[in-house]
């Protein structure tokens, strides 16, 4: 499992080595023990500006930004999905609506977010949500259509009412998706938030990032993106055991 | 007591006629086994009897009283899949009517009422032969097994009347005669009168007490549209099979 992992880094600092040995000073490839240094420096010593270390106040930043993101989208998507793949008229209503914003590009909205609701944290946010919510929802809904019909006339004869059916049968059917569907859109919320804290921001990962590829820092640029990969990477591992611990029956096999 | 009368019964789509004059009288606590070939409308019956649709023309009465329009806890149902729930373990599964019926908005029990309903659901668990099975899902079942626990769940809601839609199609030919043994005993022992579709002839005569067989008297293919199926034969079973009352007599090569 490790073995790819460690191809790359030896891969890597075989084309280091090769490139410093041309250039001591080539910034484009730096060796392990610039790493070393520019770890050192970002993320156990305090800014002399500021006080604070750089790398833990830009992830606070970031992963406050896209939990707020991912949250909002989570709450929208069980509630917009629930309803558009539980009734039919509201379906009929919705879905082309929903289908048709799934396909705004959200980066072309960035500068109306940021007209407005400001250069703030409410219109990074919002890209966030704007970016993975549709794509949610419609997956929930699909979801939500898809339970056999058979299940519900079968709650119907077990005296369910609507309201029962919704809360017994539906909604427990669809939570460990809409965890799966949260993992699936890690990806695009990043995508989001690196793009939105580029462009304006005075804090966070992306900005970071950015605003040091003025210098080529390449020996700060790496180390951040490896800390961004591993921090999604677990985050998409809790959120896997997290459904596996609640929703038990969602890992066995699918009954016929 | 549940005697159903149909009168004069057509179902159509669209402009396809599926059933036509359709006028039946089905005795309390009968076992009746509906048979025909493939596409004449047995399972629009079910559904029509069970509430999920509505028939074009005639009545249906349950002792005298209109059919209600919705499905509900007065008719059970037993479908050949999808009949269980697979996000809740067996006991949790023969519980959600008791649930459904009793605990009102929050659709769950809780101290006295809660232990009452388990226990209650445990011996129809252990009526059905699912003893020690309480805490598996559905998809860690059997075939046969499943299908026991989908006839336990619909039994908690003590219907007037059990519908059965080719329910024990899919099992083996020993594990089927394993549950028809069950199907009978049920029959004796509860008031409920069975209309149970099948395309195995053998099961119809070994379990019900009357077999009736719906047919498209005109069956050419320009003549599909216009002429529905309709009662072709209607069979009951000598000697008498009455629920509760123990018959000797048995058809030859019946097992047990
Ligand atoms: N919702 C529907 N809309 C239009 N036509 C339908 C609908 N449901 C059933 N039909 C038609 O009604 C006819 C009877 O279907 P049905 O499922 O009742 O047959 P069946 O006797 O149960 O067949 P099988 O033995 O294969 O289960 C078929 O021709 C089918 O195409
Ligand atoms: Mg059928």
């Amino acid at each position: 499992m490790l073995l790819p992992f460690m191809v790359l880094v030896v891969a890597y600092s075989i084309g280091s080595t090769i490139r410093l040995a041309d250039n001591p000073n080539d910034k484009l490839l730096p060796g392990l023990l610039g790493f070393g240094e520019a770890i050192q420096r970002m993320a156990f010593t305090a800014d002399p500006h500021t006080g604070e270390i750089l790398l833990w106040s830009d992830t606070k930043a970031s992963l406050f930004r896209i939990f707020c993101g991912l949250g909002i989208s989570t709450v929208l998507a069980l509630a917009v999905g629930m309803v558009i793949g539980m009734l039919p008229h509201v379906r009929a209503l919705l879905a082309p609506f929903v289908a048709a914003i799934a396909m705004v590009p959200p980066l072309a909205l960035l500068p109306i977010l940021f007209i407005v609701l400001g250069l703030g944290e409410t219109s990074k946010i919002a890209l966030i949500v704007i970016g993975i919510a549709p794509t949610m929802m419609r997956e929930l809904a699909m979801r939500a259509q898809e339970l056999p019909r058979e299940q519900i006339i079968k709650a119907e004869t077990l005296s369910g009412n609507s309201w029962q059916i919704a809360l017994r049968v539906f909604l427990p059917q669809i939570l460990p998706r809409l965890i799966t569907s949260m993992r699936l859109q890690l990806g695009p919320a990043w995508l989001f938030l690196i793009a939105a804290e580029a462009i304006s921001s005075d804090s966070g990962l992306g900005y970071r990032i950015f605003l040091v590829r003025r210098y080529l820092a390449m020996d700060v640029i790496f180390p951040y993106v490896g800390w961004i990969t591993l921090l999604a990477v677990l985050t998409s591992l809790l959120l896997d055991q997290f459904r596996k611990w609640i929703f038990p029956w969602s890992e066995l096999e699918a009954a016929p | 007591m549940s005697e159903l009368v149909i009168e004069n019964l057509w179902k159509e789509y669209d402009s396809q006629i599926v059933l036509e004059r359709i006028s039946l009288t089905i005795a309390s606590r009968s076992f009746v086994a509906l048979v025909g070939p493939s596409g004449c409308g047995k399972s629009t019956f079910l559904r029509i009897l069970l509430g999920q649709e509505q028939a074009t023309r005639g009545k249906i009465l349950v002792d005298g009283q209109p059919l209600p329009a919705e499905p509900g806890a007065e008719r059970g149902v037993v479908f050949q899949q999808y009949s269980v729930f697979p996000h809740l373990t067996v006991l949790g599964n023969v519980l959600l009517g008791k649930e459904f019926s009793d605990a009102g908005i929050k659709a769950k029990l809780f101290g006295a009422a809660k232990r009452n309903a388990i226990s209650e659901a445990k011996a129809m668990i252990e009526d059905v032969g699912l003893g020690g099975a309480e805490d598996k899902y559905p998809s860690q079942l059997s075939g046969g097994m499943r299908q026991r626990l989908a006839l336990a769940q619909a039994l908690m809601m003590k219907p007037k009347v059990l519908l059965l839609d080719e329910p024990f199609g899919a099992l083996d030919p020993g594990i089927r005669a394993d549950i028809h043994t069950l199907m009978k005993r049920l029959w004796n022992q509860t008031q409920m009168t069975i209309v149970m579709v099948t395309h195995d002839l053998r099961e119809a005569f070994t379990l019900a007490s009357r077999v009736i067989a719906f047919e498209r008297p005109r069956d050419r293919p320009e003549e599909r549209e216009g002429y529905g199926a309709t009662i072709t034969k209607d069979h009951e079973i000598w000697p008498p099979r009455v629920a509760g009352v123990a018959s000797n007599y048995r058809p030859p090569g019946e097992g047990k």
